[in-house]
């Protein structure tokens, strides 16, 4: 095991394991800042995949604005701070939930692992570097760049007309 | 060198973590970080492929190893974009919330059964015309004077 690959393990560890606390917490607040750890250690494995540019934007706006909004709407619907036990659903549903989880989980690792598995990569740094991933962007990526911002736009929008217009009726 | 099964394995599991915290959730802005996590996964796969080198699987069958000189990056730019839809969708999805807690008072998804509005002939869902909404009473949660 190379030195990059602990690296990679460490932060795949960590990111799955805080993932996981983040749906489980009997907490709303918890699962929001386990949910910044989750994000935050992704972020590590995208540079050790070496994508930097990706790594930046996670942490950009994941951590740095989806977060914040998270915790914001928490604030606004009152969420209880402290443990609240009617975060989950019913036993039952759980245990179904969990059965469905296993199964996506198995199904996906299983079928990429089989498919591709056995290959190891050499990321380069290189390729995820600012300067190369900008002129993807505004090259060959130019017009999905810009349908992306039109959709940004209209769901700005749409968010102040559904929380403005909406609560007065 | 990075042995693929390991970002395989990691997409592998957080979209299965995604996926439980999506059903058994019922709380939901916690619905919605189990959505994260699995856009989250769906990223970990595309940053995992921009890392394959020219010809993808084949190549690679081939015994060929390193990132692609492609100069479009796909798999790079694609997660990039997919925050950026996160970014639009979480947006959305909370002014969606913000305004069922104004009308219900609550947030919790199990008590939200009916799409539509509450009908004058009133059927469908307890919700009195002025002042607090019944199903708050019925939850038990947190009595709301709504500033409204």
């Amino acid at each position: 095991m190379s030195g990059i690959e602990l690296i990679f393990a460490a932060f795949a560890l960590l990111a799955w394991g805080s993932g996981l606390l983040a749906v489980t917490s009997k907490q709303v607040v918890h699962a929001a800042l386990w949910l910044v750890v989750a994000l935050g250690s992704l972020a590590g494995v995208y540079l050790t995949l070496g994508a930097e540019v990706v790594a930046l934007v996670q942490l950009l706006v994941y951590v740095g604005a989806v977060v914040v909004l998270v915790l914001f709407a928490l604030m606004l619907t009152r969420a209880p701070i402290g443990i609240s036990h009617d975060l989950d659903a019913s036993r039952g549903r759980r245990l179904a939930a969990a059965l469905c989880g296993l199964g996506v989980a198995g199904l996906l690792g299983g079928t990429l692992v089989a498919a591709v598995g056995d290959h190891e990569v050499d990321p380069d740094t290189a390729t995820g570097s600012p300067s190369a991933l900008g002129e993807a962007i505004f090259g060959g990526w130019l017009l999905p760049f810009e349908v992306l911002s039109l959709l940004l736009l209209a769901a700005l929008v749409a968010a102040l007309t559904v929380s403005r217009g909406g609560g007065e009726r | 060198m990075i042995h693929l099964a390991g970002p395989l394995l990691l997409a592998a599991a957080l979209a299965g973590t995604g996926i439980y915290g999506l059903l058994a959730r019922r709380n939901a802005i916690m619905v919605l970080i189990g959505a994260e996590l699995l856009m989250n996964a769906a990223n970990v796969l595309l940053v995992t492929a921009s890392t394959l080198p020219a010809g993808g699987l084949s190549a690679l069958a081939r015994g060929a190893s390193g990132p692609s000189g492609d100069p479009l990056i796909p798999g790079q730019v694609m997660a990039v974009f997919v925050v950026t839809i996160a970014a639009a969708e979480i947006g959305l999805a909370l002014a969606v919330i913000l305004l069922l807690f104004r009308r219900r008072s609550t947030s919790d998804l199990t008590l939200v059964t009916d799409l539509g509005e509450a009908s004058e002939s009133g059927s469908t869902p307890p919700r009195q015309r002025d002042g607090e909404p019944v199903t708050a009473a019925a939850v038990g949660g947190q009595s709301l004077q709504e500033e409204r």
